[in-house]
C-alpha cells in the first residue's frame, strides 16, 4: 500500500486530530516560552539600559546561550527539569531571550536624549519615565525583538518533540525517520505557515504608527496568554506505565501500530527523541521505552529486554550498503568491506557501544581497539589511488563501524577515506548515497525492508521475521531498484526492543511483552 | 523669588559654573548672556535641580531648593528647551497635558487650560490630536512653551528658547512672547547667546564668561557702563541697534514734532525707537502717529526719529 502513494492531503485529513493537537501544542509552546522571556528579557534590558556597565556581560551571557545547539541544550535540562513541557519551554526562553534584552536596551539606549530630559524636567519620576516615555517610544524596536524571538522559538519548538513536549516536530522527525515524505510535509508546511503569519502579524503591529500601537500594546500580553493556552499536554490514555517511544517508532507497523496490534497493550505514551529516552528511563521519568537491542545505554542505564514473545519485532542484521559504481571504482572494496563479517556479535556490539556512548570512549579508539582484538588491524598505507566516502548514521553504532570501515580500507588498500558520519536519518543517509554524495554506508535489513523498501503488507509479513528471506529480499531489490548493493552481514542483530529499567521488571516480574500487557490490564 | 549663591559646577575637570550668585525678583526677566560653553545651560539646570551643584545655595521663594523633592520641584517649574523635546509618541494636547496630569488635574480643568493656551499662542484647534512630527517648527516650540507654561508655574526657565527657529519666525515669536499677559507675571530666567535677543526680552542681563559672571544690570547699563573690556567687546559692532532697542518713545519725546489731531490708529509711547522703526518698515507708510498717557500725539517719520534720538543721546552725552 506504500504510504507514499497516498497524497499530501489525504495524510492531513487522516491525521487531522494529531495535526490538529500538534499545531495548537506548537503554538503553545512558542507563546508560553515567549510571554517568560519577555517577562525576564524586558526588566534585564531596561537594567542594563540603566547600567550601562552590565550591558557588555548580561548581552554576552544571553548570546552565548544563543550559540549552543538546540538538542544539546535540550539533553542539558532533562537531569535538571526532567522531559516533557517545563525543560522545553526553559530552552525555548533561553532561545528567545538575546533578541528581547537586546532590542529593549537599544530601543531604550535610542531614545532622544532631549526627550528624556524634557520628561524629567516635567517632573516625572523615574518610573513615569520609564512607562510613560521610554518604553512607549522603544516599543517600535522592542516589538522587532519579539517578532525574530517568536520566529526562532517555532523553529526550535520543532525540536521539542525530542523531549516528549509535543508541537510538530513529531511529524517532521517522525517523517524523516520513516522515510515518509508526506508525513515531513505535514509538519513542516504548518510549522512554516505559522512562522510566515506570525512575522506578518508583528510587522504589521510593529509599524503602527505611536497612537496606534499604544491601544495594541495593551491587546499583545492577552493575545500571548490565550496562544501560550493552547499548550495542552499530550495526553492519551492514564495507566500506571508510562512509555517513551521514538516518534519514527510510533509510526512503525513494527513499532507502535504492531505493540497495538499483536498484544493488545495499551500505556499511556509520550513521544520522545532517542538521544534522551534512555536517561529518561533511568531517571524514572519513562519506564517502558523503545530502544535497540545492541544500545550501549542498555548496559550504562541497566535497563533490560523484554522478549517479544509474539515475534513483531523483524530482525535488523547490519551490513555494509555500496553503490555498484562504488565498487567498480574501487574493485579491492568489497573484499576489504567484507573483512568484517560475522566478526561482531550482539553482545560484543553492545559491548562497543557501551565504551563510546558511556565511557565517551572515542570511536576511533574504540574500533581501533576491536580490530587489533580480531588481528584486522593494519597500519594505514596512507594511498591516494581516490577517495572512497563512507557515511554514517547520526549514533554511536554507526560511528563505530564508519570508523572500522575507514581503517580497514588504508590498511588494506591504496584508497584514501573520507568521512561523513552524523548523517541525520535514514532517509537522509540513502539519499546521501543514491545521489552519489557518499559511496556506502551501514545499513540494516529490517531498515531496508520496512523503510526503504516499503513492499506489500503480504510480502513484508511472509518474509519479515525471517532473517535470511529477509536479506535476500533486500539484496535483490536493492540492486534492481537502486544498483546497490547489499555486503555480507556483520553478524550483530540490532533490532527494536521494548526495554524497562532492571530493578522495576524484576519487582513486578515482567519479563516478555505479553506480562506487560497483562500488567497494564490488572493495574 | 530667585537666588543662586556661590554656585558651583565641576565636569571631570571643566570648572562649568564658578561661584555664580545673582538674585532675580519677583516678575522679572533676568537672561544669561555669554558665548556657546559659558556655563549658562548648567546654571539654568541647576535651578529645577536637572543638576545637582558642588558647591552654593539656591533658593526659590525664600526655601532652599537642596531641601525639596526634585520631582516636585521641577512640576512647579516652567521649563523649555533648546531642542523642544516634544514626545513624539504623544499627540499635541497630550503633550501639552503632561504636567496637570502629573498634578491629576479634573479632565474639564486641562481641557479648558488647554484651549485657552492655543488661543493665545497662536495655535490652531486642529493640531491638537497631530502628533509633535506633523508640525512646523515655530509651532512646536509654541507648544513647548505651552507645555511650560500650562500648570501656570510661578517661575519659567528657558533654555535658548528661539535658538532652533529660523530669523521670521525667531521674530515673530519674539514678539508674541513679549505681549503674552501670562508672562508678565512670572519670574523668567531665560538663556540666550544672541545679544539682541537679550536686548529685546531682559529686564536684567547676566551676562557670563568662562562659568563666572562678568556684569549683572539693566540693558543700559551693560551699553553705556560696561565693566570691563570682555563686556565691552561683547557688545561692540551692534552699538546701534541696541541703542534703538533700549531707547523708548518716551525717552525722545520731548523731541518729536507735534500733530494735529489724530485721524488715524496710533501707537503708545511705550514702544522702543527699533520698535517704532520696524513698524514704519513693515507698514511701508512714511510716517506713525504715537499718543502718550495724557493723549498728547506726536507725528514720526524715519528722519523725525532719529534727529530726536540724537537729539536725545547729545543731551545724555552732554548733559
Ligand atoms: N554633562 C556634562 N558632562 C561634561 N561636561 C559638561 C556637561 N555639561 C556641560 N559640560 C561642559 O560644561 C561647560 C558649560 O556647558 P554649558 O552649561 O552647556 O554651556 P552653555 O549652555 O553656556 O553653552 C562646557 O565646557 C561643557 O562642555
Ligand atoms: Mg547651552
Amino acid at each position: 500500500m506504500g504510504e507514499q502513494q497516498q497524497t499530501l492531503w489525504q495524510f492531513m485529513s487522516g491525521q487531522s486530530d494529531k495535526l490538529f493537537t500538534q499545531t495548537l501544542q506548537h503554538v503553545g509552546l512558542t507563546f508560553i516560552s515567549l510571554l517568560l522571556a519577555i517577562a525576564v528579557g524586558l526588566p534585564l534590558g531596561i537594567l542594563i539600559a540603566r547600567k550601562r556597565k552590565l550591558s557588555g556581560l548580561v548581552l554576552g551571557i544571553a548570546g552565548v546561550l544563543q550559540t549552543i545547539p538546540s538538542i544539546a541544550l535540550l539533553g542539558f535540562m532533562i537531569p535538571v527539569l526532567g522531559i516533557g513541557a517545563k525543560p522545553a519551554i526553559v530552552a525555548l526562553l533561553i532561545y528567545a531571550l538575546l533578541p528581547i534584552i537586546r532590542n529593549t536596551y537599544t530601543g531604550i539606549t535610542g531614545i532622544d536624549e532631549y526627550v528624556k530630559e524634557a520628561a524629567k524636567a516635567m517632573g516625572m519620576s523615574a518610573s513615569q519615565i520609564l512607562f510613560k516615555v521610554e518604553l512607549p517610544l522603544a516599543m517600535p524596536v522592542i516589538l522587532a525583538g519579539i517578532r525574530t524571538a517568536t520566529v526562532i522559538n517555532v523553529g526550535v519548538a520543532t525540536l521539542a518533540s525530542f523531549i516528549a513536549a509535543g508541537g510538530l516536530g513529531e511529524f517532521i522527525f517522525g517523517g524523516i525517520s520513516l522515510n515518509n515524505t508526506n508525513m515531513i510535509l505535514a509538519g513542516a508546511i504548518p510549522a512554516a505557515l505559522l512562522a510566515i503569519i506570525l512575522d506578518l502579524l508583528l510587522s504589521v503591529i510593529q509599524k503602527m504608527d505611536f497612537k496606534r500601537l499604544r491601544r495594541a500594546v495593551y491587546i499583545l500580553p492577552v493575545l500571548i496568554l490565550i496562544l501560550g493556552g493552547f499548550y495542552i499536554l499530550p495526553s492519551a490514555y492514564g495507566s500506571s506505565l508510562t512509555a517513551g517511544f521514538t516518534p519514527e517508532f510510533m509510526g512503525r507497523q513494527d513499532g507502535d501500530l504492531g505493540l497495538k496490534s499483536a498484544y493488545g497493550l495499551k500505556i499511556h505514551t509520550i513521544v520522545i527523541s532517542d538521544a534522551v529516552m534512555y536517561k529518561a528511563a533511568f531517571s524514572k521519568e519513562l519506564d517502558v521505552i523503545s530502544g535497540y537491542s545492541t544500545d550501549g545505554r542498555l548496559k550504562a542505564f541497566d535497563l533490560r529486554i523484554l522478549k517479544d514473545d509474539k515475534g513483531i519485532f523483524p530482525p535488523y542484521y547490519a551490513a555494509p550498503i555500496v553503490r555498484e559504481s562504488a565498487l567498480q571504482q574501487f574493485p579491492q572494496l568489497e573484499a576489504t568491506l567484507n573483512l568484517l563479517a560475522n566478526k561482531i556479535t550482539d553482545s560484543a556490539m553492545t559491548d562497543l557501544n557501551y565504551r563510546t556512548d558511556y565511557l565517551h570512549q572515542s570511536p576511533e579508539r574504540v574500533a581501533k581497539d576491536f580490530l587489533i582484538s580480531q588481528g584486522l588491524y593494519k597500519a594505514s598505507r596512507n594511498g591516494n589511488r581516490g577517495t572512497v566516502r563512507i557515511g554514517s548514521k547520526i549514533f554511536g553504532e554507526q560511528y563505530i563501524l564508519a570508523e572500522m570501515y575507514s581503517m580497514l580500507i588504508k590498511g588494506n588498500t591504496d584508497y584514501n577515506v573520507s568521512t561523513k558520519t552524523g548523517l541525520g536519518g535514514t532517509k537522509i543517509c540513502f539519499d546521501a548515497l543514491t545521489n552519489d554524495q557518499i559511496d556506502l554506508y551501514p545499513e540494516y535489513t529490517g531498515t531496508g525492508l520496512l523503510v526503504l523498501l516499503q513492499p506489500d503488507q503480504q510480502v513484508a509479513k511472509a518474509m519479515a521475521h525471517d532473517k535470511d528471506k529477509t536479506y535476500q529480499y533486500v539484496y535483490g531489490e536493492f540492486k534492481k531498484k537502486f544498483n546497490i548493493k547489499w555486503l555480507k552481514p556483520i553478524g550483530f542483530n540490532n533490532s527494536y526492543a521494548l526495554m524497562m529499567r532492571d530493578k522495576q521488571s524484576k519487582a513486578l516480574n515482567i519479563n516478555t511483552i505479553t506480562d506487560l500487557k497483562k500488567y497494564l490490564d490488572q493495574n | 523669588m530667585i537666588e543662586l549663591k556661590a554656585v558651583s559646577k565641576k565636569f571631570n575637570h571643566t570648572h562649568a559654573v564658578n561661584e555664580v550668585s545673582f538674585k532675580v525678583n519677583e516678575a522679572e526677566t533676568l537672561v544669561l548672556l555669554g558665548t556657546s560653553g559659558c556655563g549658562k545651560t548648567t546654571t539654568l539646570k541647576m535651578i529645577n535641580r536637572l543638576i545637582t551643584p558642588d558647591a552654593g545655595e539656591i533658593y526659590i521663594g525664600g526655601e532652599a531648593i537642596a531641601n525639596q523633592d526634585g520631582d516636585a520641584l521641577r512640576k512647579k517649574i516652567g521649563y523649555v528647551m533648546q531642542h523642544i523635546g516634544l514626545f513624539p509618541h504623544y499627540t499635541i494636547a497630550e503633550n501639552i497635558a503632561v504636567v496637570p496630569k502629573l498634578l491629576k488635574w479634573p479632565k474639564a480643568k486641562i481641557e479648558e487650560r488647554i484651549h485657552g493656551l492655543m488661543e493665545k499662542l497662536h495655535l490652531p484647534a486642529h493640531t491638537l490630536n497631530m502628533l509633535p512630527n506633523q508640525l512646523s517648527g515655530g509651532q512646536q516650540q509654541r507648544v513647548g512653551l505651552a507645555r511650560a507654561l500650562v500648570a501656570d508655574p510661578a517661575v519659567l526657565l528657558m533654555d535658548e528658547p528661539f535658538g532652533a527657529l529660523d530669523n521670521v519666525t525667531r521674530t515673530s515669536i519674539q514678539q508674541e512672547f513679549k505681549a503674552l499677559d501670562e508672562l508678565k507675571r512670572k519670574t523668567i530666567v531665560m538663556v540666550t547667546h544672541d545679544v539682541q535677543e537679550a536686548f529685546e526680552l531682559a529686564d536684567r542681563i547676566c551676562l557670563m564668561d568662562k562659568g563666572k559672571v562678568v556684569q549683572l544690570g539693566t540693558p543700559k547699563e551693560l551699553l553705556y557702563q560696561p565693566v570691563n573690556d570682555f563686556a565691552k567687546k561683547f557688545l561692540a559692532g551692534q552699538q546701534l541697534t541696541l541703542e534703538f532697542k533700549i531707547t523708548k518713545l518716551s525717552d525722545i519725546w520731548s523731541f518729536l514734532p507735534n500733530a494735529a489731531a489724530a485721524e488715524e490708529k496710533s501707537e503708545v509711547a511705550d514702544v522702543s525707537v527699533w520698535e517704532a522703526m520696524e513698524l514704519l518698515r513693515s507698514t511701508g507708510k512714511d510716517r506713525l502717529l504715537a499718543v502718550d498717557e495724557h493723549g498728547k500725539i506726536k507725528a514720526l517719520s524715519f528722519e523725525q526719529l532719529t534727529k530726536g534720538f540724537n537729539q536725545y543721546q547729545n543731551l545724555q552725552a552732554h548733559g
